[in-house]
């Protein structure tokens, strides 16, 4: 099984620590992990903003770039469910798009229903808060939705479980977003801003030490928050609590 | 010209405000989320309800004109109205052919639409709103900041201040209780004094004719009831083909919109009152065009709960004025964007695409979608604000470009740390105004993989 590795533009450039970290755990289950070097942007930011234009081309260089792999893995909610959801608009045409667009998946997600582990080794003590990025929440189902009626159930808690000594804090709203939103963080940045805000407020409320979640970008916003308000709690990328130990 | 993000950060530039408006909004949220979560078929409900409307929707012509049969069997008279205007103009007609000065309305999102008041106030109609919330807003010349829940921008402060100037009540007394026993005591003369009644629609059923209104006030019942003519506007949406889909909205309606299991009152109206006269005017005004566009067409399920509004986040902190449109949240900015897209081209973008809008709705709205396509259509029709796509079309050819990315990260790894503060938080930099920048890293990860390789 060839697992071609993603890695999100702005990670590559701002987050190489959380980066490896995502590499290590795949090869920690054994895995045989690429990352081809001419990748860049999976397009999200275009489409977003809806520059249709732009994103195809990015889509049509990440089908290219990807097609090849049994499995693409991407430590990134949003660019999963970019791919997953909004790429047909663009590449439906394209060889192998359905193949890449069944294939990609982000990296708790791959774990919980590809891997499958049943134990890991590493102990993180503190109180986590679990942030649902809406992406991965809403798009890819990693978590029940407090809108659904629908059983209970979180693969990211799945996964963190596996944890020793970790624990978990209760927020008073579970999944709200955090008010990152790609573009949306500078085009209405009053609303982001508060947005995030309030879900530091809820989050020190609920004791967590640190927030936790699958996407950077929205612990990116998070964090910058944090900094400038001297906020006593701390964010930190999935990956580097499950990497803790690793090599 | 819509300008969201500018308003909305008006809205919440007044920080315990804007706390306080989340905070009773997301209150009728939860209470909908225990509503939905007691019916184990809520699911199930949704997909029926969604079922229902999707088939209506494709046959609309059919159902509509059977609804038109069926209404005039029963005495009622049928009007169209193409838009807003024909709809104004049906409604004075109405009146003076009746001789009618005095009129009553009950809580109608499509009359907002229409701007119906002030065109009536102009032709010498006195015209009172008679829901508690839609009463206080008409007092202080003020349109619904929200569909369900009309005055939820005003506290009660707001509404003591507002009733002593317009209603003379006790300088300084904002208890609820005593307020809403004053309204009622307004309410009441302006009901017994009335010569018409218009009502909204929540529901017309084809198969009988008949229309349904849900109010928890009653309102609707004593402007129809009192007055010997009743006028109700509905647009072309309105209709479900029979009686027994009812059941299937109006389980959902309540839940969602206020999170009570049934509104207080459901009322059926079939046929004139006694030596009466009862109308219903249909209107299109731009939704036959949103019928005519599949990747908008959803948008006309909507049954108007305010479910959509009450779970955004971005609504519930920019408040219903931030959007500039009739309807604000998820839902106004669907409707705004196909409506007209030149003057609410912010719209679209009042949202994180967090999707939990499209989740709560009872009707299944692909709203998150919906706002995704709109963007695109701003785009195409040359409104995104230039830098803005400027920098993204660069941003692209960075990405088509591996090395020119590489080396463009290396030059800002070396010179951002080095960079003066005021110079790298300068007011271009609209992320740092409230937030840090990340630390800039040594090294790539792209760099770190290839050493780690050799
Ligand atoms: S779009 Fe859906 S949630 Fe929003 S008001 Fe309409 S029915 Fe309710």
């Amino acid at each position: 099984m060839k697992i071609g590795l993603f890695i999100p533009c702005f990670m590559n450039e701002l987050y190489p620590e959380a980066s490896m970290d995502t590499l290590k755990i795949l090869e920690s289950f054994g895995l045989d992990v690429d990352y081809p070097l001419e990748q860049t942007c999976c397009g999200q930011p275009m489409a977003n903003t809806g520059c249709a234009h732009e994103s195809a081309q990015l889509a049509k260089r990440f089908v290219e770039i990807f097609k090849h792999y049994d499995y693409i893995v991407a430590p990134s909610g949003s660019c999963v469910s970019m791919v997953r959801h909004h790429y047909a608009q663009f590449v439906s045409e394209m060889e192998g798009f359905e193949h890449v667009q069944k294939n990609t998946y982000e990296l708790i997600e791959f774990i919980h229903d590809i891997i499958k582990p049943d134990h890991l080794n590493v102990s993180f003590p503190y109180k986590v808060g679990i942030h649902n990025s809406c992406h991965g929440h809403r798009e890819l189902g990693l978590a029940s939705m407090s809108e659904c009626h629908a059983p209970a159930f979180s693969k990211i808690k799945d996964i963190l479980d596996l944890v020793s000594d970790i624990s978990f804090s209760t927020l008073e709203r579970n999944d709200e977003c955090c008010g990152f939103g790609g573009t949306f963080a500078v085009s209405e940045e009053a609303m982001s801003v508060a947005m995030g805000r309030a879900r530091l407020e809820d989050h020190i409320k609920a004791g967590s030490e640190y927030i936790t979640g699958v996407d950077m970008s929205c612990l990116m916003h998070m964090q910058g928050l944090i900094d400038r308000d001297k906020l006593p709690i701390k964010t930190i990328y999935i990956a580097q609590i499950l990497a803790k130990g690793l090599a | 010209m819509s300008d969201h993000p500018k308003l909305a950060e008006k809205f919440a530039s007044n920080t315990n405000r804007m706390k306080w408006h989340d905070k009773a909004l997301w209150f009728v949220r939860q209470k909908r989320d225990i509503q939905a979560q007691s019916l184990p078929e809520w699911e199930a409900l949704r997909d029926k309800a969604d079922a229902i409307k999707t088939h209506t929707l494709a046959n609309l012509d059919h159902y509509l004109s059977a609804f038109e049969t069926n209404a005039r069997k029963r005495d009622i008279e049928v009007h169209w109205a193409r838009d807003a205007q024909e709809h104004n103009k049906i409604v004075l007609d109405i009146l003076r052919r009746n001789g009618a000065t005095k009129l009553v309305k009950s809580k109608s999102m499509l009359t907002e639409e229409c701007h119906l008041n002030p065109f009536l106030e102009e032709n010498g109609i006195d015209v009172v709103d008679t829901d508690l919330g839609e009463r206080i807003v008409q007092l202080r010349h003020e349109p619904p900041s929200h569909i369900v829940l009309p005055a939820i921008h005003l506290k009660k402060e707001d509404v003591g201040t507002t009733f002593e100037k317009f209603l003379h009540t006790q300088k300084g007394n904002s208890d609820p209780t005593y307020l809403t026993h004053e309204a009622r005591k307004h309410l009441r003369e302006k009901f017994l004094g009335a010569d018409a009644a218009l009502t909204g629609v929540n529901f017309a059923i084809s198969e009988t004719g008949g229309i349904v209104v849900c109010t928890n006030e009653g309102n609707a019942d004593l402007g129809a009831s009192l007055p010997k003519l009743h006028i109700a506007s509905m647009g072309i949406e309105k209709i479900i083909p029979r009686l027994k889909d009812l059941s299937v909205f109006t389980r959902l309606l309540a839940r969602s919109a206020t999170g009570q299991p049934i509104t207080t009152y459901t009322s059926h109206y079939h046929s004139p009152q006694h030596e009466g006269e009862m109308h219903i005017i249909i209107v299109d005004n731009g939704r036959s065009q949103i019928l005519g566009n599949k990747k908008y067409v959803k948008s006309l399920q909507c049954i108007r709960c305010g479910a959509c509004l009450n779970t955004c986040p971005i609504y519930r902190r920019s408040g219903g004025y931030s959007y500039g449109y009739t309807i604000p949240g998820p839902i106004g900015s669907t409707l705004g964007a196909s409506k007209a897209i030149q003057k609410n081209a912010s719209l679209p973008f009042a949202c994180s695409l967090c999707a939990s809008c499209s989740n709560i709705c009872p009707v299944k709205v692909d709203l998150h979608e919906q706002l995704y396509l709109h963007r695109q259509d701003v785009v195409d029709a040359g409104l995104l604000d230039k830098t803005k796509h400027r920098a993204l079309k660069m941003a692209t050819w960075v990405m088509k470009h591996p090395m020119i990315m590489d080396s463009g990260g290396k030059i800002a790894r070396k010179l951002v740390p080095i960079l003066p503060r005021n110079l790298l938080y300068s007011k271009f930099n609209v992320w740092g105004k409230n937030r840090e920048l990340p630390p800039f890293p040594k090294q790539s990860f792209k760099e770190l993989y290839k050493e780690r390789k050799k």
